[in-house]
Parts: C-alpha cells; sequence; structure tokens
C-alpha cells in the first residue's frame, strides 16, 4: 500500500496540488454566473456513473480508480456506488491490465480502462495497437472490442519531457482505433457515454488541465441519455475569414485568438476536432471553401501530426480554394522541457495562434522579417 | 553443444526433486492458494476425487522413482478417452505435417510454427474443456484451435489464406480465432495472449458475481513457452490472476527453446512451476511427452478454476520435433538431444499405454490414422478449392461499427457510399 500511495503521490502530487488552486479560482467564477455550469471533472464522472448503471457490463479498472478515488478524482464515489467488482483497482501494471480489460471486451464485458495519464500506455500500447485494434479484422468480425482507454493526455505542467506529451496522433494512425478528445464539458459527456456504448476501441484522450474547468451545460447535455456522434466536429464559432482547427484544451486557445483577432477586424471560425479518427474532413473542408485560409492547432509534435493529416485533406478536397500556404502550428519538435519558460515556448499559446491566423490573412510581416 | 545437452540433464535430476503434491499441499498462507481442495460437489463421485489427488502424486512420484507400470486397476483412460486422445494427438501431428508440404509447395505464407512432438500439452488440456471454456494461444496456434473443435477445413483454409478459412483469410497461421469454440485468438508477440486470456476468466467471474449468471463457470486456459515466462506480463499476470483468484490455468509448453535460446541460458531459476507458489497458486510440473500425466494435471487445475478456487501453473516439458518456425534452420539445438526427445513422441508412448494393458487393437488405431489422413487430403482439396478473399472484403471488419471511417467529403459516412467497399485502403 505504502508503493502504490506513494507513487500516487509522486506522479499526481503536483497537478493535485494545481488542481485544487484551479477549481477554488472557477468557483469564485461560477458564483458570478447564473447558467447551469458544470466542471470537465464532474462531466466525465457522471457519464461514467450513468453508463454504469444502464449497463452491468460496464465496469472500470485502472490504477487508484477505486479506494483513492481516481488520481484525478474522475472515478470520486463510483467504488461506494458500484464496489470493488465494477471499480476495479489494479496494481502498476499497464500491460498486465490493459490486456485484462481487451480480454474482457473480447468476451463481451464493456471495460473502461484507466490510465493515470497516457503516458503511462506506452506500457500498455501492444495491447491496445494488437489485440484491441485489430482483433475485430483478424476474426473476420467474431470478436469485437468494445472497450474505452481513458485518462489524461498532452502537456501538463512542470513534469517534464516523459509525463507530456500528446497521443493524439500517435493512436489515430491506427486503424481500428477510435480517437476522441473532448474539450468542453459537453463534449466529455457526450462523449465519454459515445465511447463507452460504441462497439470498437476508443481511445479517449483527456487533459489534466481541463478537469477543474466549468463549462455552461444545456439541460439536453445534463439528460441520461445524452450522446455526441462519433465522427463529427463542432464549428464552435462561426467566421468567414479564416479556419482555425483544433482540439482539447487548444479549442480554449483557438477562441481565445478569434476574441483578439475580432477586435483587429479578422472573422476567424473555430473548429473543435472532437472526433481526431475518424477525422470530420467534411466539416473541415467545407469551413476552408467558405474562408479559404486553414490554421491547424495541436499540442502534439509537428511531424505527421494531427495538422499534418488535416492539411493532406484539404489540400486533397479543396486545394483550388486556399488562398494562403496552411498555417500549422503545433508543440516544438523536442521533448518537453522542464524549465517553466522552455516549457512554455515549446507548446502552442495564443499569441502563436494569432500571428498565425494574420498571416493567413495577409495581415502580418512574414515570421522571419519578426524573428 | 555438449554443454547444452548436460545442462538439460541436471535440469531434468532438479526437477525430480518435486516432491509434495503441489494442489493439496499449501505452499502459502495466503489468497486463494493456501487452501486445501475444498470438497468436490456431493454430486461428483467420491472416488474420482481420490483419484486425482493419486495420480498426482503419482506422476511425481514415478518420475523420482522411475518405476513405469500401473496395475490395471489404476487405469488412468476408458478405452473410448484413449481412442479420443489418440485421435486428437494424430489430428494435431498430421496437420502439422500437412502445413509443412504445403508451405514448402507455396501454398502457404509468412511464419508457420508447428507443433510436432508437443501434442500431449494440447491434447491432454483441451480435451477437458467443454465448448464454452476459452483458450487463448501463441502463435504456434493451429493445434489448439483443432484440439478445441475448430475443423480442420477451417483451419486449413484460414492457412491459405481463403474466405473459407476460420477468419476468412484475415488473421493467418499465427491469429486463429473462433467465436463459435471459444479460441481467442492466436497471439505473435511473446506474453501478448496472457493478460487476454486472464481477462476472458475475469469475464467468467464477472457474469458470476455481477452478472448473476450462475452457470459461468467457465475456465480460460491461457497456452504460452518457456521464453514468455521472463516477460513482465507474466508476472503481472499470475499477481492479478492470484489477487482476484481468477478461474484460469497457465499452461507453460517448456519445450526447452526460444527459438534458438537455450532456455538454461535464458532463465535464472530454469524451475518455471516454482513461480506459481511465489505468486500464490498452485505450481506443478509435469512431463509434457505423457499425454496422461498432463490429462490428470490438468483435470486438477481445471476443477479448481472451475470451482473458483482460482488460478493455477502448470510446467508442461516438453519438446518441439521441427525448428521454430519453417524458416528456422534449427543449427542449434543438439543432435543429441533431439533424437533423445524423439525417443519420447507423446504419440508413441499412448500408443505403447493402450496396447499394455489391452485397450485397443491395432486395427483400431490404423482405422483412426487413416481417418485423419483423408481428412488432410479433404482439408487440403477443400482450401485449394476454395476462392481467395474478394476485393470489398479489403476494407470489411476494421470497425464493428463501419461508421468508423468516417464521414466523407459529401458529408456522408463513409461506409454508405455503394463504391466504398470497391475502393482502395486509403479513406
Amino acid at each position: 500500500m505504502l508503493g502504490i500511495a506513494g507513487k500516487g503521490v509522486a506522479r499526481g502530487g503536483v497537478n493535485a496540488s494545481r488542481i485544487r488552486s484551479q477549481s477554488l479560482l472557477l468557483a469564485s467564477k461560477g458564483y458570478s454566473s447564473t447558467a447551469k455550469q458544470m466542471t470537465v471533472r464532474d462531466a466525465l464522472n457522471s457519464a461514467l456513473d450513468e453508463e454504469m448503471s444502464a449497463d452491468p457490463k460496464v465496469f472500470i479498472m485502472g490504477e487508484e480508480v477505486g479506494e483513492y478515488q481516481g488520481a484525478y478524482k474522475i472515478t470520486k464515489g463510483l467504488l461506494d456506488k458500484y464496489g470493488p467488482d465494477r471499480v476495479v483497482d489494479t496494481p502498476i501494471t499497464e500491460a498486465g491490465f490493459t490486456g485484462i480489460g481487451v480480454g474482457a471486451a473480447y468476451h463481451g464485458l464493456r471495460p473502461v480502462v484507466e490510465f493515470m495519464t497516457f503516458n503511462f500506455s506506452m506500457q500498455a500500447i501492444d495491447h491496445i495497437i494488437n489485440s484491441a485494434a485489430k482483433s475485430n479484422y483478424m476474426s473476420a468480425g467474431q470478436i469485437s472490442v468494445p472497450i474505452v482507454f481513458r485518462g489524461p493526455n498532452g502537456a501538463a505542467a512542470g513534469v517534464g519531457a516523459q509525463h507530456s506529451q500528446c497521443y493524439a496522433a500517435w493512436y489515430s494512425s491506427c486503424p481500428g482505433l477510435k480517437v476522441l478528445a473532448p474539450y468542453s464539458s459537453e463534449d466529455a459527456r457526450g462523449l465519454l457515454k459515445a465511447a463507452i456504448r460504441d462497439p470498437d476501441p476508443v481511445v479517449f484522450l483527456e487533459n489534466e488541465l481541463l478537469y477543474g474547468e466549468s463549462f455552461p451545460v444545456s439541460a439536453e447535455v445534463l439528460d441520461s441519455s445524452f450522446s455526441l456522434p462519433i465522427g463529427k466536429a463542432k464549428i464552435e464559432l462561426e467566421g468567414k475569414d479564416v479556419t482555425i482547427t483544433a482540439f482539447s484544451k487548444m479549442v480554449g486557445f483557438a477562441l481565445k485568438a478569434a476574441e483578439i483577432l475580432a477586435k483587429e477586424g479578422i472573422s476567424a471560425e473555430v473548429i473543435n476536432l472532437r472526433s481526431i479518427r475518424p477525422l470530420d474532413r467534411s466539416t473541415i473542408n467545407a469551413s476552408v471553401r467558405k474562408t479559404n485560409r486553414l490554421v491547424t492547432v495541436e499540442e502534439g509534435f509537428p511531424q505527421h501530426g494531427v495538422g499534418a493529416e488535416i492539411c493532406a485533406s484539404v489540400v486533397e478536397d479543396s486545394f483550388e480554394y486556399l488562398d494562403a500556404p496552411v498555417e500549422r502550428i503545433s508543440g516544438s519538435d523536442v521533448p518537453t522541457p522542464y524549465a517553466a519558460n522552455l516549457e512554455r515556448m515549446a507548446f502552442p499559446q495564443i499569441e502563436d495562434i494569432v500571428r498565425a491566423a494574420k498571416r493567413a490573412c495577409y495581415r502580418s510581416v512574414p515570421m522571419a522579417a519578426t524573428a | 553443444m555438449a554443454s547444452a545437452f548436460s545442462a538439460i540433464k541436471t535440469m531434468n535430476q532438479s526437477l525430480h526433486r518435486t516432491t509434495n503434491n503441489p494442489f493439496s499441499k499449501p505452499t502459502s498462507p495466503f489468497l486463494g492458494s493456501g487452501r486445501e481442495f475444498r470438497p468436490v460437489p456431493s454430486s461428483a463421485p467420491v472416488r474420482r476425487q481420490s483419484t486425482i489427488v493419486a495420480v498426482s502424486s503419482d506422476v511425481v512420484k514415478k518420475k523420482r522413482t522411475n518405476s513405469i507400470p500401473l496395475s490395471t486397476s489404476d487405469l488412468l483412460i476408458t478405452r473410448e478417452e484413449g481412442l479420443e486422445l489418440f485421435e486428437d494427438m494424430v489430428l494435431g501431428r498430421g496437420f502439422e505435417d500437412m502445413c509443412a508440404q504445403m508451405y514448402y509447395r507455396g501454398k502457404m505464407f509468412g511464419f508457420v510454427h508447428l507443433y510436432n512432438g508437443q501434442e500431449a500439452v494440447s491434447t491432454g488440456f483441451i480435451k477437458l474443456l467443454t465448448k464454452e471454456d476459452s483458450v487463448v494461444s501463441t502463435y504456434r496456434d493451429h493445434v489448439h484451435a483443432l484440439s478445441k473443435g475448430v475443423p480442420a477445413r477451417q483451419v486449413m483454409s484460414e492457412l491459405f489464406g481463403k474466405t473459407t478459412g476460420c477468419c476468412r483469410g484475415q488473421g493467418g497461421s499465427m491469429h486463429m480465432f473462433s467465436k463459435e469454440f471459444n479460441v481467442l485468438g492466436g497471439f505473435a508477440f511473446i506474453g501478448e495472449g496472457i493478460p487476454v486470456a486472464t481477462g476472458a476468466a475475469f469475464t467468467s467471474k464477472y457474469r458470476r458475481e455481477v452478472l448473476k449468471e450462475a452457470d459461468s463457470d467457465h475456465v480460460t486456459l491461457a497456452f504460452f513457452g518457456d521464453g514468455t515466462c521472463n516477460n513482465g506480463q507474466f508476472f503481472e499476470c499470475l499477481n492479478m490472476a492470484a489477487l482476484w483468484k481468477l478461474p484460469i490455468v497457465f499452461v507453460v509448453e517448456n519445450n526447452l527453446w526460444a527459438i534458438g535460446m537455450s532456455h538454461l541460458r535464458a532463465t535464472s531459476d530454469p524451475e518455471i512451476w516454482k513461480k506459481g507458489p511465489a505468486f500464490g497458486m498452485p505450481g506443478v510440473h509435469v512431463d509434457g511427452m505423457d499425454v496422461l500425466k498432463v490429462r490428470e494435471v490438468a483435470k486438477e487445475a481445471i476443477g479448481r478454476a472451475r470451482r473458483g478456487e482460482g488460478p493455477s501453473l502448470i510446467e508442461c516439458e516438453t519438446y518441439r520435433f521441427r525448428g521454430h518456425s519453417l524458416a528456422d534452420p534449427d543449427e542449434l539445438r543438439d543432435p543429441a538431444e533431439k533424437s533423445h526427445y524423439a525417443t519420447r513422441d507423446p504419440i508413441t508412448a499412448l500408443k505403447k499405454y493402450m496396447f499394455e494393458h489391452n485397450l485397443v487393437k491395432e486395427d483400431e488405431l490404423k482405422a483412426i490414422e487413416k481417418k485423419i489422413d483423408e481428412m488432410m487430403e479433404d482439408a487440403v482439396e477443400f482450401a485449394d478449392a476454395s476462392p481467395l478473399p474478394p476485393r470489398p472484403q479489403l476494407l470489411e471488419n476494421v470497425f464493428a461499427d463501419p461508421k468508423g471511417f468516417g464521414i466523407g467529403p459529401d458529408g456522408r459516412y463513409r461506409c454508405e457510399d455503394p463504391q466504398f467497399t470497391q475502393g482502395t485502403a486509403h479513406v
């Protein structure tokens, strides 16, 4: 037990303290608003709760999901409600418990496997790719694998190279997987419910820095039957001058960038991808055909990234509509540095998006001139 | 290579030191392992239970003393059981021999790993299972599928890459699946199948205890080799299976070689069965060239799993009569070692046992061999005549829900386009 608790602190300690301060901040924000607000954490927790309640075949397993209530408290209260048979605390054995989840899915259960962070999924990537994604095909449709792999993904703060990277491009390059990345509480609820109900393996990429953030939610979103279609992007903000695609935390950055751009007379359309695979090429291309300009934003590495894929899709389908070169904003092509100033430089910032959008609209000097 | 052989002999001697019946003598005071076998349910004949325990220790005793003959009152099998075991082993052997021929004729391709020599393990274990019980295998999986009941025609067609194969040609030699017979796959990576098998066992327990399906007493067998026992997933799953008392049997087919790496050169303590007690489950070493001994040990381990008493680790010491795969020149194994094990052919041994105990007549066995020969010819003809997978099959089964292919430029799901499956993998 000591070992496990110690690890929880080591992996989650820094983050946990930040989450607390963040939720305090957001709690004060919540008072000033009259609309129904919900944190992403509560959205995920309620989605899990409702799906477990609706289908006894759904269970969750992972490190610290039970008695500890989740390293990031996503599974809070579930152990009390569903017991240790359905909220399964595992040893620190990613390859083992991920494979066990896959085996259970082969046999008709609907496991939700939590990675404390997606960085640890590297220990289990063989089961995600080889055992989960390929089995329906290899067995000619005899063995489907209804499983969800979920956990925080992407850049965290101050945790260095091994704990801070985005896996969207990695997993979305693999046929047989579906890859979802929620931004808001609506996304989190609707996509997680869709993922659990889906008959195929779904990689569900959350973001720890969003867990404590609150978003307004409608009555429809709060209904237990609510779910979002997998493979559909959401236009978060309509615009006419430039299309900005983003997912997860970067959607928030793109929306803030759009606010700044609006003040300068540039109308940006912000697309929240929601689903990385399948990718909603239709919505992206329709938007580019309208705005004729594209900026892609992601935290992941640039080479063979999500932006690269979107860029290829637009070149293939809408080449003649482009009025400017596509701007691709990504994480720097380096392992995540520890030093806070370097770390900030390694990931896209709001001003990067603003600058790139202006470049695409020929409203800014080229980057080389400013460097 | 003499040193390798002498090392093997040393290991055998040390294995003989196994003394207690590990099922009935607890080796650890915690979890499921520390328990004696519970009495079998009253519906089961009492005689059977005592036989199990006696035979299991007899296996060990015989190994120690090298005493051979059993009196007829101690017969380990009935005539019918003997014929079933013989037929299954001959089926496995005949199938693999036919595979070698077909591989060299270019009818099958890629990696083909044959099971010759190890038949006693597959037959000894799998023939005790029900259809609902599950088997998870490795890349050396043809014979496990056959023992579990997948028709030879389907397995052969799969190897030929034909649409009539058990996975319509989409799996291949190393990936045999059958939902009908609960063959949950051959896994091509070392250790990969063990967690999947543990997950299947987890499901049996979940169905019984959470979904309240009282009849869910299904057992899962995980087959893997000696090389896998040095892989982390093996240890991770021994721990969790014992921790949660899952209905699984970990069956090590220790054929002494991981491709060209001798087990003794790769493993600090070569007695794999000892790792069972370390995790709180029984560990048993059994002569994997003797189907009757394997069967007796298997009976006890499977029974233990079915009664909800938890997992067991069974090390079957066996030997493959061919190279690692058909592409392996097999130059590292000592010819003396190979011929030593060739004299211990499990099919010959069973034959001998049945003759000595007047269970069968020679022409009955000849008839079985003829039947299997014909079955193999039939399987090959069937596979040869079967059609190749048609082009639309390329894009089928990637997802259980083909909407996973996403939305096309026209705003509709790509899979809804009637032309979709006429396309290529590029979507």
